[in-house]
């Protein structure tokens, strides 16, 4: 690399890392989620749409499951979601607690409600499908248990985060949980792995699927539109965490919506 | 077999639909209603901190 590209590069990713400073602060970062939320709320309704079609139109019905394996287009996204969601929010609880960042901690406490949903979800519909497949809502299976688990941990970090009155000291506190807590999901992942479970292992590896194509799309489909489900709502909470938080602020009081 | 069990295999579509699909969409649409409430609430409070701090200048 000579020396003028080699400056030009370096003022790339310089100006790269200014745009991706500028955006962790509350103070753009509020205007831009406004502006993301429609995109990610309209295209998640499609996207659902879509994919329950293919998942109930489309794809057969299963050999040895018959109609039932069909919870799957909702209880696979949503336990993947209650997954990473948590991770998600362990990583930005990690960055509020070492850099001391405001906006990291806001998007952790806006994740941990969706990601508690998605829990409960992924929990109710797998014992909707337990029930006829197994004969039993629940069994105190590795998976199922540590499922409860992580659900456990989001309603921790949510109380405990609700019960310390000043807002700082309570995003460190609950950060800690949330760090902690977080070795909990590869637990999640590998209990069919490292334990004879009931639960079935994954049946979409990289070394390939049995799974018929159109089941596939409808899982995929699916798992997208919750995604992006998830990056609305996440949004459109963390635009109100930061209005209650900001509120002594100049910048809260020029916003058109508070003007009125 | 409970009458649940027969009924669950006599209509598996429906009992997929309400028990699964119907379920999460309604958990969806309550998390959609507090976010706009909680929203909606916060604007409020804001503007009254805003009133309130103009009244006194």
């Amino acid at each position: 690399m000579g020396d003028g590209t080699g400056v030009a590069y370096f003022d790339g990713v310089k100006k790269l890392a200014i745009n991706w400073f500028k955006y962790s602060a509350p103070t753009t970062f509020y205007g831009l989620a406004g502006k993301m939320i429609p995109w990610f709320a309209v295209s998640a309704a499609i996207l659902l749409a879509i994919g329950l079609y293919i998942g109930f139109a489309v794809a057969p019905a299963d050999y040895q499951q018959g109609e039932f394996y069909r919870i799957i287009f909702i209880h696979v996204p949503a336990s993947i979601l209650s997954m990473f969601l948590y991770l998600i929010l362990a990583g930005y609880a990690a960055l509020g607690l070492i850099f001391n960042t405001r906006l990291s901690a806001m998007m952790a406490s806006a994740i941990a409600p969706t990601g508690a949903l998605f829990a409960f979800i992924s929990l109710w519909t797998g014992a909707l499908w337990g029930k006829p497949m197994w004969g039993a809502w629940w069994v105190w299976d590795a998976r199922l248990t540590s499922e409860l688990i992580l659900l456990f941990l989001y309603l921790g970090f949510i109380a405990l985060h609700a019960s310390i009155d000043d807002p700082r000291r309570a995003d460190r506190a609950s950060a800690l949980l949330a760090i902690v807590g977080s070795v909990n999901v590869p637990i999640i992942y590998f209990s069919v792995q490292w334990w004879n479970t009931l639960h079935q292992g994954s049946t979409i590896k990289f070394s390939g699927t049995s799974m018929h194509v159109a089941m596939q799309q409808a899982m995929f489909i699916t798992l997208a539109a919750c995604w992006l489900y998830a990056i609305a709502v996440v949004l459109a909470r963390v635009r109100s965490i930061i209005l209650e938080r900001e509120r002594n602020t100049t910048w809260i009081a020029e916003l058109p919506e508070v003007k009125g | 077999m409970s009458s649940l069990d027969i009924w669950m295999r006599e209509n598996p579509l429906a009992y997929v639909w309400l028990g699964s699909y119907a379920v999460a969409f309604l958990v969806f649409a309550i998390e959609i209603a507090m976010v706009r409430h909680k929203r909606k609430i916060t604007l409020q409070q804001v503007r009254l901190i805003r009133e309130a701090e103009g009244e006194e200048e």
